[in-house]
């Protein structure tokens, strides 16, 4: 089923894009994560320019994360405190994305340089992850319980000035340290057309410390009004938001969501855990292969 | 006022090189493509008449030649090498008038119709494209540069050669079919046609193709460009009413 796509100025197979979205949806269900971190560059593969790849992602892991919302808030498991500072660093991250992006793009090095980020990120989290819950997963078949972490959050966190207290989240630390880590995502979420979740997940986890119950709704929260502006600095800058295309993904990734999400309640966090570091490591693995292997294109166009 | 003169000219010439010239008089399947939700490129049928003066054929039938090109675009092209162990852009070099589509058709191998310089000066072939280098690379870089651009092209579609496929039928009615891929640009387009005698192009007649998006496409491309505060609005709308839409059927069920 053909389609032509009046942005990106070429015709796609339909039903391709739609189980696509459908897979990334299931995922972010699962997860927690925006899954643009593989949307963007299976769309690049399937032969869309990058630009309209990354714009159109950010509107895709939108609706995914809606249904995620709603469902979590349902649940009571969204830190909506936590959330709105992780947000508003979210959108200043953003800003500065969009001037990084710029420079970058002059200089004709975004590509490696996306291409180092992913499997930096990626590499790095995607271990942390796999060990945290490889170690759970020992304590949990052998029985032995694994030693309750006496200091929840890092160090350098409790040495920040100002305590806010967040309530769901069980933290009494500075809003500057999420504020912090949403401008790390919000640059993240321009540059790579990721929503960020894959950062933001173990980050909340592990340097705050928060309740791993709240995490995974509050970081789609997150995720769900940072895409917003993102998706509109697209579309007011690089104009490259396909609505078909967006649409397509949607129709996927919204029913794929859905299922995630009740999957997610059905399976031990252990388990979903070193799930998603080993796709995180494979994603990563990936891209580090594309680094240093002879690259298929060695030439390419771009059209000013 | 264009059209007029452009239907006007076969006509005129006619007339006026009735003399001694051939004339050519060419027409194309479509004169406007229209690209709808469907598109999936076209197929263009280039054909036409061959009017010799006094109605006399030569001995040595002629040769013809079709070319289609779409708009130039100034491009950047960049090139990666491997600097400590990663693949990164090194060089670039820039082109002023890239045509976003070339597609010819002839009625043998261009080397045995016309010689290397009459192919340059009409720019038959996509190795004789004359791209209007806007940087200092020296011409061996520029060469490679051609070449990548090229091959990027013929893989996209978007630079086809298809030589020995214009049927010439009693030596004075020509045609040839030639592919639009989806991926064109819009923008006017324009159908060569060349009548070559003994290595020299002996007539040339131009028809204008206008590609361009209709209906629902062209309104999204429209959107997307003048109102495109309202149209990041309507995307971001869609996407949440989606979200939104199954999160609460999910519920129901």
């Amino acid at each position: 089923m053909d389609l032509y796509l009046p942005i990106a100025n070429l015709s796609v197979n339909a039903l391709v894009i739609i189980a696509l979205g459908g897979v990334v949806g299931l995922l972010s269900g699962m997860f927690g994560v925006g899954g643009g971190f593989l949307t963007t560059p299976l769309l690049i593969f399937y032969g869309i320019p990058p630009t309209v790849a990354a714009a159109s992602a950010a509107s895709q892991v939108t609706g995914a994360s809606v249904s995620g919302v709603m469902s979590h808030m349902a649940r009571g498991t969204v830190d909506f405190r936590m959330g709105g500072v992780l947000i508003a660093g979210g959108v200043i991250g953003a800003g500065l994305g969009v001037l990084l992006f710029r420079l970058l793009q002059s200089l004709g090095q975004i590509d490696t340089m996306i291409g180092i980020l992913y499997v930096l990120m990626l590499g790095g989290i995607g271990l942390l992850m796999a060990k945290e819950s490889i170690q759970a997963l020992v304590a949990l078949k052998t029985g032995k319980r694994l030693q309750a972490r006496t200091r929840r959050h890092h160090p350098l966190v409790a040495a920040l000035p100002m305590r806010w207290r967040f309530y769901r989240s069980g933290l009494y630390i500075s809003p500057l340290a999420p504020l912090l880590l949403g401008v790390a995502t919000g640059i993240l979420t321009m540059l790579l057309g990721v929503g960020g979740g894959f950062i933001l997940v173990p980050a909340m986890l592990y340097l705050l410390g928060m309740t791993t119950q709240s995490v995974v709704g509050t970081s789609l929260f997150q995720i769900l009004f940072v895409t917003m502006a993102t998706t509109m600095m697209h579309a007011m800058t690089t104009k490259a938001v396909d609505l078909v295309l967006a649409m397509l993904l949607l129709i996927g990734s919204v029913t794929g969501a859905q299922i995630g999400t009740r999957i997610s309640m059905s399976i031990r966090p252990e388990y979903l855990r070193i799930l998603l570091a080993f796709i995180v490591l494979l994603v990563a693995g990936r891209m580090a292969l594309g680094l240093g292997w002879r690259p298929d294109e060695i030439y390419s166009i771009e059209v000013q | 006022m264009r059209r007029a003169a452009a239907l006007c000219l076969p006509a005129a010439a006619w007339l006026l090189g009735a003399a001694d010239e051939p004339v050519l008089v060419p027409d194309v399947s479509q004169r406007e493509v229209e690209i709808l939700y469907s598109f999936t490129g076209a197929d263009l049928l280039l054909f036409g008449a061959i009017v010799y003066p006094d109605g006399r054929r030569p001995d040595r039938p002629a040769d013809v030649v079709v070319v289609l090109k779409g708009p130039d675009q100034s491009i950047t092209m960049r090139e990666k090498k491997k600097v400590a162990g990663i693949w990164v852009n090194a060089d670039r070099a820039r082109f002023r008038s890239a045509p976003s589509f070339y597609a010819m058709a002839s009625s043998r191998p261009i080397s045995q119709i016309v010689d290397e310089r009459t192919a340059a000066i009409y720019e038959l072939g996509v190795d004789k494209l004359q791209l209007s280098p806007a940087s200092l690379n020296d011409s061996a870089e520029l060469d490679r540069f051609q070449a990548g651009l090229v091959d990027l092209r013929e893989r996209a579609g978007l630079f086809v050669e298809r030589p020995g496929t214009v049927e010439i039928t009693d030596g004075v009615l020509y045609r040839a079919r030639l592919p639009l891929s989806a991926r064109v640009v819009v923008g006017d387009y324009t159908a060569e046609t060349f009548l070559v005698q003994d290595g020299r192009v002996v007539a040339a007649a131009v028809r204008d193709i206008s590609v361009r998006k209709s209906g629902f496409e062209r309104f999204m491309a429209v959107a997307a460009e003048r109102w495109s505060f309202l149209y990041g609005l309507a995307a971001i709308a869609l996407a949440v009413g989606m979200g939104w839409a199954a999160g609460a059927i999910a519920r129901r069920l």
